[in-house]
């Protein structure tokens, strides 16, 4: 027989951002093989059958590269796997009986929008801010042409693989972007391409980051150990080496 | 002088402030706890009090000590900025929290044990600062400064308020040591792990070494 897991769930709901939230329970009866995602898809099938509002959550690839799927779940932004989003985390990570409390990332720059979806447009405009190349780079150019040390190229890759998910911010005490900018500002700074605007890059965005209403990074440690893509805490470093560096030569 | 304004305008720029100042904290308690473990020799004061007025009478020492005063006030007034302004950012709070699944209880609480340490200092330099600097108890002859520490730490209260006051530095440090450091921008693969290792080995020795003076000297083992 196959078997089921009954998990009950304390769900934070919220109309709209004007209004005070709170939580409703609810019991969803789900296949260990399932994913968070879809226990939630079959707790709104539930909701919707019985006439009530399903609950607003964001995703869209579920395959771990889009980066909308924020849920607190049990107070740890994704879960309780270490290097998995919520759309990868699957039930079989829970016990039958288990209560699982799921709330919405929570910090002033990402206000809930309804229930567990937030506004993130807070990060697309640290990005607009400077986070990219301003002029076209062309085609891929021959491999041979552009030396890139192999460091450097895994360095920028391994940052490069920020989904901007915002998990970094809604583990951090104090709300930080820091992890963010810095997995953009190192991705961009370590390679040929992005340096000849490296100084003016990271002072624009860190000026976003700030007005936006993040907190300063305490280097608690907090997001990098909930980053779903492992994201390294170096970045904090090279970002405030960056920083110092260019406000150093006057930008 | 403008380019540097951003040392107190932009988030990065109070980090680096904490940074800096906190590391120069550092340095100034190696050489406190330095002079201060001459007590252990157990001659009756003597080493320490030589010590002492060497760090009384010489002047580069005495011009130290006002930038040592700014330092130490600077870390407070922008620790206590930051601590305050990074709480206002979630005013919507989580229910259920699980801060100590990704992160150390100290590396989030260094506003409160930096709280604890100034408290403690306020009364440190209630007990020996102001005593040698601005009466004549120490300068007349009356008492050495050695006579005053075994004096002072006769009352099992200021004991107790010293060794928390030690115990809040073991923990400060033991997050702040490494974190100076990667605030300041130094992130590297072979030195960060000797940094940290110093870092903790920094944290426990120096405060068990300030905390073992006035339980050594209230217990008698030190006269
Ligand atoms: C001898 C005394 C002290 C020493 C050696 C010391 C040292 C340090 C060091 C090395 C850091 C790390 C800086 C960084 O993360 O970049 C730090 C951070 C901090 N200190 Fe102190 N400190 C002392 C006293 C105090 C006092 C009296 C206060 C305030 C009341 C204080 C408040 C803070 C705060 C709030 C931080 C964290 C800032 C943040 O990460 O957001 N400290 N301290
Ligand atoms: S650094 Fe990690 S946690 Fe933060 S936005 Fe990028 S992928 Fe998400
Ligand atoms: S839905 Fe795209 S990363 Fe989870």
């Amino acid at each position: 027989m196959e078997k089921v897991l009954n998990i009950n769930l304390k769900v934070w709901r919220q109309a709209n951002p004007e209004v005070a939230g709170r939580f409703e329970e609810y019991k969803v009866e789900t296949s260990p093989d399932s994913s968070f995602l879809e226990m939630f898809d079959v707790l709104n099938e539930q909701l919707i059958n019985s006439g009530q509002e399903p609950v607003a959550f964001d995703h869209d690839c579920r395959e771990g590269i889009c980066g909308m799927c924020s849920m607190v779940i049990n107070g740890r932004p994704h879960g309780p796997k270490k290097a998995v989003t919520t759309c990868q985390l699957h039930m079989r990570s829970f016990n039958d009986g288990d209560t699982v409390v799921v709330e919405p990332w929570r910090a002033d720059a990402f206000p809930v929008i309804k229930d567990l979806t937030v506004n993130r447009s807070s990060f697309d405009k640290i990005i607009a801010s400077g986070g990219y190349i301003s002029v076209n780079t062309g085609n891929a150019v021959d491999a041979n042409s552009m030396l890139i040390p192999k460091d450097d190229a895994d360095t920028a890759f391994e940052a490069a693989t920020c989904i901007g998910c915002g998990a970094c911010v809604s583990a951090c005490k104090n709300a930080s972007a820091m992890l963010f900018v810095g997995a953009k500002v190192t991705q961009l700074a370590t390679l040929p391409q992005g340096k000849a605007e490296r100084e003016k890059r990271v002072v624009a965005m860190v000026n976003a980051m700030d007005a936006e209403g993040f907190g300063a990074c305490s280097n608690t440690g907090a997001c990098a150990a909930e980053c779903p893509k492992g994201i390294p805490l170096s970045v904090i470093a090279t970002l405030n080496k960056e920083y110092t560096k260019a406000k150093m030569k006057g930008f | 002088m403008k380019f540097l304004s951003f040392l107190f305008t932009s988030s990065i720029g109070r980090k680096l402030v904490m940074g800096a100042t906190g590391l120069f904290l550092v340095s100034f308690l190696l050489v406190h706890c330095g002079i201060n473990a001459c007590v252990f020799v157990n001659d009756g004061g003597e080493t320490f009090n030589a010590a002492a007025d060497f760090m009384s009478e010489n002047f580069f020492i005495r011009v130290a000590e006002i930038g040592l005063f700014l330092g130490l006030l600077w870390h407070v007034f922008q620790g206590l900025y930051l601590w305050l302004t990074n709480s206002k950012k979630r005013k919507a709070k989580y229910d259920k929290a699980s801060g100590n699944e990704n992160s150390k209880w100290y590396s989030r609480s260094m506003g409160l044990l930096g709280t604890l340490i100034l408290i403690f200092l306020v009364l440190h330099l209630k007990h020996f600062w102001v005593v040698s600097r601005f009466t004549d108890h120490i300068t007349s002859g009356d008492e050495t400064l050695f006579q005053e520490m075994i004096e002072v730490f006769e009352n099992p209260w200021v004991v107790l308020i010293y060794v928390l006051g030690c115990i809040s530095l073991a923990y400060h440090l033991l997050h702040g040591f490494w974190s100076a450091f990667h605030t300041l921008g130094i992130d590297h693969k072979t030195y960060t792990p000797i940094i940290k290792s110093i870092g903790t080995a920094f944290s426990i020795v120096i405060p068990l070494i300030f905390a073992l003076m006035p339980i050594a000297m209230h217990l008698g083992w030190i006269s």
